[in-house]
């Protein structure tokens, strides 16, 4: 029995390797078989040809737009937590905020950049605030959802104690909603990398963003789509750092995932 | 063999403890009650049951004795005093354990600690106390060892009987219970049927025990109450006649068959009226 869930296991942390790799061949396969052009679509060689070459810049840039991402990231988890409680524990609120929150949401922000440019000059400043602005949203909705939604006899048994509605919000609400919370970060992380790029490609003389731009420019295809390779890596490497704390903390909302 | 009638069932003022007099409760200002002039008192430590069709009014009147909903005419009083809110000297178990997934069976045991005063205050410098009153209280009900298992580890009955714990960690002079052996098998049933008996002869605080299960109203009550279909009143009041201490070997004799053939009869008048 064990062998076989082990195997399972191995099989399932192969599977997105394999796939990559199959993908990968297949497009080296395409680019020298049909010999297209590097500017129009470069092969993987090509890209991994890139990566050497401009080994030292590409770190550099990749660095810039990490702790640019990182710090909007942090910023929006911390407004989207507080936002989406006090959303999420008012019935008022939630009716009073819901309808602005999205039509905010739905606005471009990369139309926002130009603003934030004249606000906080170019750089760094407008690229964590892209990054926030675009992330918080779906930690907040989530945040609310969980509050909002929470089962009436789990907040009983509370209730019948004489509890504040703060303790049942805190020890209750929030606990429940935190399997809500990591699936949000794990889309917020994706939208904050894009928020940060987006501006980078518009008003900064950092990050992956200006990279892209820069290689576009000077048509070196296969140093872009590098860029994009390695914003892809990052961001599936937070990815997979918010899947193993949640694992770590909401053990108790996926017991029912040993099933394969 | 006749029940007595509600007026001719109180007892002594000056013992009593749950005192409900003529409550009527209807839900949001509707037109209809849930439940109607319900007058019932309990002496301090009794144990009382309330047996009734489904839909009569007995979980809205747990919720006029744990004070979660406030009566639309008449009063309630327990312990001398109008209750006005929840209490903190009552503890109440209902039929879903509801035990917070995200905590052990043991953390859960203490939660009432973290909100009831005084407890509350002195947590954290009282926490290895509070630890052993609830490993104690665990040991009781069979559920030793399993303090550190989660509740998803713990089978139903296991869980229910974690929830009566917690329903008594804070040490309450009253406990309400709302069919909280529903969901489990019949043996299960039997074993915390004596469970709950031990732990009341040991402690005894106050019984509202809400049940649909004659046969558990007659082996664990005082005095059995019988709710009409909604909207609820009080039809019979039966004292217990059975003596203590009572055995599951009880459940098989004539008298307790009688007594339950009798709450069967006035239950059979209420559904179908």
């Amino acid at each position: 029995m064990k062998k076989i869930s082990s195997m399972n296991h191995a099989a399932r942390t192969l599977a997105p390797w394999i796939l990559l790799l199959a993908i990968l061949v297949v497009w080296q396969i395409i680019c020298s078989a049909l010999d297209v052009s590097e500017f129009i679509f470069p092969s993987p060689m090509a890209i991994i040809e890139a990566m050497i070459e401009f080994a030292g810049p590409i770190a550099h840039h990749a660095l810039s737009t990490f702790w640019v991402t990182m710090v909007g990231f942090a910023i929006a988890v911390a407004v989207g937590v507080s936002l989406g409680f006090l959303i999420g524990s008012s019935p008022l609120l939630y009716a009073a905020a819901y309808p602005l929150m999205t039509a905010f949401n739905a606005l471009p922000k990369a139309a926002f950049v130009p603003v934030l440019v004249v606000w906080f000059g170019i750089g760094a400043g407008p690229a964590i605030l892209t990054a926030f602005l675009i992330s918080f949203f779906p930690i907040m909705v989530n945040i609310a959802t969980g509050l909002a939604t929470l089962e009436p006899e789990l907040e009983d048994v509370l209730r019948v104690l004489g509890a504040k509605r703060m303790d049942i919000l805190l020890k209750v609400g929030m606990p429940r909603s935190l399997p809500y919370f990591f699936a949000s970060l794990k889309v917020a992380i994706t939208l904050a990398f894009v928020g940060s790029t987006v501006s980078e490609m518009n008003a900064s003389n950092e990050g992956i963003g200006y990279l892209l731009v820069s290689a576009g420019s000077s048509m070196k295809m296969p140093l872009a789509f590098a860029g994009l390779v390695v914003i892809g890596a990052m961001a599936m490497a937070m990815y997979e750092l918010f899947a193993i704390i949640e694992k770590r903390t909401t053990r108790w909302a996926h017991r029912g995932g040993n099933r394969s | 063999m006749q029940a007595e009638t509600i007026e001719a069932g109180v007892t002594d003022t000056a013992e009593v403890f749950v005192d409900f007099r003529r409550v009527f409760l209807s839900y949001d200002g509707a037109d209809e009650f849930a439940v109607e002039d319900i007058s019932l008192q309990t002496r301090q430590g009794e144990f009382i049951a309330i047996v009734g069709p489904s839909g009569c009014g007995k979980s809205t009147f747990m919720k006029l004795a744990t004070g979660l909903k406030r009566p639309t005419r008449g009063s309630v009083a327990i312990a001398g005093a109008d209750v006005t809110g929840p209490l903190k000297f009552v503890g109440m178990a209902f039929q879903a354990p509801t035990l917070l997934p995200w905590r052990t069976t043991l953390d859960n045991v203490l939660l009432p600690l973290e909100i009831v005063e005084p407890y509350r205050r002195d947590f954290k410098k009282n926490k290895a106390q509070y630890t052993e009153r609830a490993l104690k209280l665990l040991k009781t009900v069979g559920l030793d060892g399993y303090a550190d298992k989660f509740p998803w580890e713990l089978s139903g009955g296991m869980q229910q009987r974690a929830s009566i714990c917690r329903a008594l960690i804070h040490e309450p002079k009253m406990l309400l219970l709302d069919e909280p052996f529903g969901a489990l098998d019949a043996f299960t049933r039997e074993e915390l049927w004596c469970v709950l008996r031990d732990l009341w002869t040991e402690r005894k605080f106050n019984v509202i025990l809400v049940t649909h299960d004659l046969r558990e109203a007659a082996f664990l009550a005082d005095t059995i109450y019988v709710m009409s279909k909604r909207p609820g009143r009080i039809v019979a009041r039966k004292e217990n006649p059975l003596p203590r201490p009572r055995e599951l070997a009880l459940t098989y004799t004539d008298p307790f068959n009688a007594l339950v053939h009798e709450l069967r009869e006035h239950i059979g008048r209420v559904r179908n009226t």
